[in-house]
C-alpha cells in the first residue's frame, strides 16, 4: 500500500481533492464528514491518510506515510535539513502564504531588518530585556534573523492569535503567516519592507524514510503518470 | 568511530597536563540556567544548546561550553591570579545530518591573571601547540582586540561606533553598517522618505498618522529613534581613506610577522589602534620567547568574528587538515566577559579548549 496523507478538513482538504479531481485521482472522506477515514478511487493500492496538516510533515518524516500534502512553511519548519528527508513533487497552486516579521504601525523609524535590530537595542537597554518577537515558526524566523545578523531579541512561542500579542503586551513583533495583510491592519501592525521569510504554499512531498518497495514503487509510477509529474530518484 | 574509552583516557592525559601547568581542576554543573547563557549569547545559542525545564528552576541548558560556569566560579570565589581546568561533556544540537557528535568530551584550561596578559596569551598557545604538535595540525590565530580598537578610533559618531562594535561578531550585520556608514551602500528608501517627513513633521504627529498606538515599546522609544536618525543622517560619511583602511583591515591575512610590519604600516594613517598593534607586538616577542615561528604563524585580523563568541583579543585555533572536522582546540581572550558576569568586577582572561575526541581520532587514524 502507498499511504498518502493529507489534511483532514477544512479548506486545504477540499483544495487536495479538487486538484487531485482534476487529474482524474478521486479522494473522499468515508463515512460521515466527522469520521477521520477516507478512501482513493481510480487508481488501485493508495491508502488514504487524513491528518492535521501540521502533522503531516513529522509523518513523513518518520516514514509512515509515503507521500504528503502541506504547507512549505510546515516541512522547512519543522524539519531538520528537510531537503534530505523529503522530495517536493509538484507546488499545488492553493494555501499561498508568505511568512514575514510585522511590527506596530507607529513604530514610523522601523520599516527594516536593520532598523528592527537597532530598535531591538534600544528597547533592551530601555526594558532590561530582549525585544520579543512572537511566532510559531521558531526555527525560520531564528535561521533568518542569525543571517541577518540581528540581535537583542528573543522568540516568544505563540500557537495562534499571534498579532494579538503585542496588544497584550506579551510581545513587541510578530513573526506570522499572512496571505492579504488583513487580519495584521486590523491589530494595527505593518509588514517589514526585507523580511519576507518565505513564500510557502501547499505541496505535494515524498518521503525519503518510507518503506518503498516493489509494490509502492510501482503504485507510485502509476500515479505519477496520472499527475503528469516526472519520477524522482529515490 | 574511537572507543569512549580511547576518547577518555586521551582527555586524562590533557587534563593532567594542563594540572602539571598548576590549574586548579573546576568541576561544573551539567544543567545551566538558560537565561544567563541566553542573554549572553542571545536567541542563536537555541539553535545549538538543549533546553530543557526545571519544575523549580524554570529553563535550563545542557551545558554547551564551559567558559560561563568557570568564569562564574572564578567571580564567586576565585584566587587572584589563578588558573584552572576541566574535563567533561558538553553537548550542541546539530542540525544537520552528519558525523558531528552533539555529545562529546572537552578539557580546558584558563589563566585569570592581571600581570602580563601578553604573556598569559603566548603561555596558553605555546602550552596547546605543544600539548598537539605531533598532531600536524594547522594553527589560526587572530586578535579582535585590533578591530575594535580600530572601530573606536574611527572619526565619526560615538552612536556610529556603538553599533559597529555591538556586531563586531556577526560580519554580515557589521558589514551592512560599515558600508552604510562609509557611504558605500545607499540609504534605504523608507528611510530617505522618513527623514524627509521628518523635516516636516514631529514623530508625534506622524505617529498619530499612522494609526492606533498599540505595543509595549512606548512613544519616547520611538520618537527618540527617529531623533537618532535624523542627527545620523547629518553625519557625514566615514571619510573614504579611513574606510578603506577598516576594510583592509577586515581582510588582513598573512603571517603574523607579516601582518605586524603591515599593521604597524597603517598605524600613522589610524593612530587608535596604536595601542592594540603594540599588544600585538608583544604577545608575538612573548610567543617566540615560548617557542614558537611567528614568521610562519598564519594571522588573520578577522579570526574568531562568528556569533556565539565572546572573544575579545586575541584568539586562535588548531585545525586538522580534513575541512569537515571541527577545530581540535580553540581559545582565546574575553576580558569583557569576565565582567559582564562578575557583576562589576573583571579580570582579563583567557584560555581555550581541546576536544580529545578528536585528538584520538586523529590519532589512530
Amino acid at each position: 500500500m502507498l499511504k498518502i496523507g493529507v489534511p483532514s478538513k477544512g479548506r486545504l482538504q477540499e483544495l487536495t481533492f479538487q486538484w487531485f479531481g482534476a487529474q482524474g485521482v478521486t479522494m473522499r472522506q468515508t463515512g460521515n464528514d466527522r469520521e477521520y477515514s477516507g478512501a482513493v478511487d481510480g487508481i488501485d493500492g493508495v491508502e488514504l491518510v487524513l491528518l492535521s496538516a501540521g502533522e503531516i510533515p513529522r509523518e513523513l518524516s518518520a516514514g509512515r506515510i509515503h507521500l504528503g500534502v502541506t504547507g512549505t512553511d510546515l516541512i522547512r519548519d519543522k524539519l531538520a535539513d528537510w531537503d534530505r528527508q523529503v522530495t517536493s513533487l509538484a507546488p499545488l497552486g492553493f494555501g499561498h502564504a508568505d511568512l514575514i516579521i510585522a511590527v506596530p504601525s507607529v513604530w514610523i523609524d522601523v520599516d527594516t531588518v536593520d532598523d528592527l535590530d537597532a530598535a531591538a537595542s534600544a528597547f533592551r537597554a530601555a526594558h532590561g530585556f530582549r525585544l520579543r518577537i512572537a511566532t510559531k515558526y521558531h526555527r525560520l524566523v531564528r535561521d533568518f534573523l542569525t543571517a541577518q545578523g540581528v540581535a537583542d531579541y528573543q522568540l516568544v512561542d505563540s500557537q495562534g492569535a499571534t498579532e494579538g500579542t503585542i496588544r497584550n503586551l506579551t510581545a513587541e513583533a510578530v513573526a506570522d503567516i499572512t496571505s492579504s495583510g488583513e487580519t495584521l491592519r486590523a491589530n494595527h501592525l505593518k509588514i517589514l519592507s526585507d523580511a519576507l521569510i518565505l513564500q510557502s504554499q501547499a505541496e505535494l512531498f515524498l518521503s525519503h524514510q518510507a518503506d518503498w518497495d516493489a509494490a509502492a514503487r510501482a503504485t507510485l509510477t502509476g500515479l505519477l503518470t496520472r499527475l503528469s509529474l516526472p519520477e524522482p530518484a529515490l | 568511530m574511537t572507543p569512549k574509552s580511547t576518547i577518555r583516557a586521551q582527555a586524562e592525559t590533557l587534563f593532567a597536563a594542563f594540572r602539571a601547568e598548576g590549574a586548579v581542576p573546576v568541576d561544573a554543573d551539567i544543567l545551566l540556567p538558560a537565561e544567563t547563557l541566553l542573554d549572553l549569547y542571545g536567541e542563536d545559542i537555541r539553535a545549538r544548546a538543549y533546553v530543557t525545564n526545571d519544575p523549580l528552576r524554570g529553563e535550563m541548558m545542557l551545558r554547551p561550553d564551559f567558559t560561563v560556569p568557570v568564569v562564574q566560579a572564578h567571580m564567586a570565589h576565585g584566587a587572584d591570579p589563578a588558573r584552572y581546568c576541566y574535563m567533561g561533556e558538553v553537548f550542541r544540537k546539530q542540525d544537520h545530518l552528519g558525523p558531528r557528535a552533539s555529545e562529546y568530551l572537552q578539557v580546558g584550561f584558563e589563566v585569570f591573571d592581571r600581570a602580563s596578559p601578553e604573556q598569559a596569551d603566548a603561555q596558553v598557545f605555546a602550552l596547546f601547540a605543544r600539548l598537539l604538535s605531533d598532531l600536524n595540525l594547522r594553527p589560526a590565530t587572530g586578535d579582535i582586540g585590533i578591530l575594535m580598537a580600530a572601530v573606536r578610533g574611527l572619526s565619526t559618531s560615538d552612536r556610529r561606533k556603538a553599533a559597529l562594535l555591538r556586531h563586531i561578531w556577526r560580519p554580515i550585520r557589521f558589514r551592512a553598517l560599515l558600508d552604510r556608514f562609509a557611504g558605500r551602500a545607499p540609504m534605504p528608501e523608507a528611510r530617505t522618505k522618513l527623514l524627509e517627513r521628518l523635516a516636516q513633521d514631529t514623530p508625534e504627529a506622524l505617529m498619530t498618522a499612522a494609526g492606533t498606538f498599540t505595543g509595549l515599546r512606548a512613544p519616547e522609544e520611538i520618537t527618540a529613534r527617529a531623533a537618532a536618525l535624523i542627527e545620523d543622517a547629518a553625519t557625514a560619511p566615514i571619510a573614504a581613506p579611513e574606510a578603506a583602511l577598516l576594510y583592509d583591515l577586515l581582510s588582513l591575512e598573512a603571517p603574523a610577522q607579516a601582518a605586524l610590519t603591515h599593521l604597524r604600516g597603517i598605524t600613522p594613517l589610524l593612530p587608535a589602534i596604536a595601542p592594540a598593534v603594540d599588544r600585538f607586538a608583544t604577545r608575538l616577542e612573548a610567543l617566540k620567547a615560548n617557542g614558537i615561528d611567528t614568521t610562519t604563524l598564519p594571522f588573520q585580523a578577522s579570526h574568531g568574528r562568528t556569533s556565539l563568541e565572546y572573544y575579545d583579543g586575541f584568539v586562535f585555533s588548531f585545525h586538522a587538515s580534513d575541512p569537515a572536522l571541527p577545530p581540535v582546540a580553540s581559545g582565546g581572550r574575553y576580558d569583557a566577559l569576565t565582567a559582564v558576569l562578575g557583576q562589576g568586577r573583571s579580570i582579563p582572561a583567557v584560555g581555550g579548549v581541546i576536544r580529545p575526541g578528536l585528538v584520538a581520532a586523529l590519532k589512530g587514524a
